[in-house]
């Protein structure tokens, strides 16, 4: 046994704690985890396997035939793709109408800001709902077009107030020294504020990505043509709807590489792929992002 | 009138600022504003082919009958129960885990379960909700199968009203409890050193420290967010209910909101469904209101 240095703190009491942390995050950490990792084995082994229970920590029979399925699975592709505009678009859009109010907003000069600012956070706490919004996208005739999805959700009013806190911390020097050399409003925003405010816009452009790669309710219910849905709408009929059934599970052999639900694991693993290579970024910038919202409320 | 000329030379000299506040102010008019006045929807008779001429003025009759009809008490007691698991179990585990990783002295264990426990937070709520129903299916679910190993019987989870709740605040719980951890391990840090130090000195314990000194720092922090959620945690997360909810576990699972999308957009109830979505609203609006003054009455935080 070796003895403790002298002056050392380290209770056996504390170690004992110490210890059990360990083993507490490493529970936790594997319950977290283990619905993702379960999806990517089922997903790679064979279905006699996973049906029979079999894979449960590792992979049996290892077969990539549930991906080849899941790659001709009608309209995914195509709803990657609508996807992938919608997010890319759809992120421009929400950056643009953002950042201007949220600059407008952050001046303090601003007749009316008061009134401005209440408009938009009343909206936080108060909103009409799913049907009046329903009704509002019929008036605009805006039923099963990309439109309504690019700019009906152009804005989100917690991502605006937090651009706007940002700009509120820019010094208000720069501003002063800009006007004396006869810049406008807009050259000033677009050429010092834009640029000095880079890890917000990141931050903010993070959280907009993420929700529009995310989200399947309005797009569920505003689209109806199977060319403009995203890959949400397409996986909710993929993976939701269709649970493989009773009978489908009873024509399963040992020589099968797929099976209906093995199929659906792997579209569950490829739907989220892009979102488990962007993690390193998105873990990044939310952190910022959210200790920064929390603080100004 | 000298106010009304200074407002106007402002006006002039920072006009291109009103251009920027535009585009936005606009949007907020078209996609939060016209639906509010859409609300007068709940008041009326609507009918989508004849517009609001058209159809007649049915006053309060649409609440009334909302409140008055079968589905009422089973939705508002589904909210209210569902809302119930969220507040004692989804909303404390955030401060218990936060707590716990910045209480593992070990930092690689501390990063890793944070790392991991942020993750599903940023999976869909359709692939969630793909792997409930998948991992709980009679025959090639992970659960079941798990059940029958252990000599139990399989069972159709996802039809039985009684594992509805259940299995919702568990999918939440999963989804959200890293995530919502950021915030107090952001406040945890801010406590002073000092505080902790004094303490140890006084002979006082891990427990005795986190519970006078750790929870204390957070409170504010903890209250913050009871009042920013309460409002979401009484609209429950209807997207993932309708996705889950079957016509045979109704009985426990039908909140208020998926009763007025059901009205609504699938049998074009236009106006009961708008009144139903406007009674939700003003409650959630009234606890909101509620819980920052008491807070303000009883901590003397709150947040406006």
């Amino acid at each position: 046994m070796k003895q403790q240095p002298a002056g050392s703190v380290v209770s056996r009491g504390e170690k004992v704690f110490n210890v059990s942390m360990v083993i507490i995050g490493i529970i936790i950490t594997m319950l977290a985890l283990y619905p993702i990792y379960y999806a990517l084995i089922a997903s790679l082994s064979k279905p006699l396997y996973v049906e029979n229970g079999s894979v449960m920590l590792r992979i049996h029979g290892f077969t990539f035939e549930s991906y080849r399925k899941a790659f001709q699975k009608e309209g995914l592709w195509m709803a990657f793709g609508n996807t992938f505009f919608y997010t890319i678009v759809g992120v421009l859009v929400n950056m643009i109408f953002s950042t201007t109010m949220a600059y407008a907003l952050s001046k303090k000069r601003l007749f009316a800001r008061k009134f401005f600012t209440l408009f938009t956070v009343f909206t936080m706490w108060f909103n009409a709902g799913i049907i009046p919004l329903y009704m509002t996208f019929r008036d605009f005739n805006l039923l099963d077009t990309r439109t309504a999805i690019i700019f009906g959700f152009a804005m989100n009013t917690y991502n605006m107030i937090i651009l706007k806190s940002f700009f509120e911390q820019v010094p208000a020097s720069l501003e002063e020294a800009a006007f004396i050399d006869g810049a406008t409003n807009i050259q000033i925003f677009t050429k010092i504020y834009l640029p000095l405010s880079k890890p917000a816009l990141a931050t903010v452009g993070m959280f907009y990505a993420v929700n529009r790669w995310n989200s399947y309710f309005w797009a569920m219910n505003l689209l109806n043509d199977d060319t403009k849905i995203p890959l949400q709408v397409l996986l909710k009929k993929l993976i939701v709807d269709q649970v493989a059934n009773e009978t489908e599970a009873a024509i399963i052999t040992s020589q099968s590489l797929s099976s209906p639900t093995t199929v659906i694991y792997a579209i569950m693993i490829l739907a989220m792929i892009p979102m488990l290579v962007a993690y390193p970024f998105i873990q990044k910038y939310f952190k910022t992002g959210l200790t920064l919202g929390a603080v100004k409320g | 009138m000298q106010n009304v000329k200074k407002a106007g030379n402002i006006i002039k000299r920072d006009w291109d600022l009103y251009l920027l506040l535009l585009p936005g102010f606009i949007w907020y008019l078209m996609f939060a504003y016209k639906p509010m006045v859409g609300l007068r929807t709940a008041f009326y008779d609507y009918n989508i082919f004849r517009g609001f001429s058209g159809s007649e003025f049915v006053g309060l009759e649409h609440f009334i009958s909302f409140i008055k009809g079968p589905d009422f008490f089973r939705t508002v007691t589904n909210t209210l129960m569902i809302a119930f698991w969220q507040i004692v179990i989804c909303f404390p585990a955030p401060i218990v885990l936060a707590i716990a990783i910045t209480e593992m002295k070990n930092k690689f264990v501390s990063k890793l379960t944070q790392t991991s426990t942020f993750l599903p937070y940023f999976i869909s709520v359709v692939v969630v909700c793909g792997m409930v129903v998948n991992f709980l299916s009679p025959s090639t679910g992970i659960i079941n199968m798990i059940l029958v190993k252990l000599g139990m019987e399989p069972k159709y989870f996802m039809v039985m009203p009684q594992y509805f709740r259940g299995i919702y605040t568990t999918m939440v719980l999963w989804q959200t409890t890293g995530f919502n951890a950021i915030v107090y391990i952001a406040a945890l840090v801010g406590i002073d050193p000092e505080l902790y130090e004094a303490a140890t000195v006084d002979g006082a314990g891990k427990w005795k420290r986190i519970w006078h000194i750790t929870l204390p720092g957070i409170l504010p922090t903890i209250i913050t967010m009871f009042i920013l959620n309460i409002g979401k945690i009484v609209k429950v997360g209807y997207e993932a209910i309708l996705l889950l909810y079957k016509p045979s576990t109704y009985s426990t699972a039908d909140v208020i909101a998926t009763y007025a999308y059901r009205v609504g957009i699938e049998n074009g109830n236009y106006g009961l469904a708008t009144a139903v979505g406007l009674f939700e609203a003003v409650v959630a609006l009234i606890l909101v209101v509620a819980a920052n003054k008491l807070s303000q009455r009883i901590t003397e935080n709150a947040l406006w």
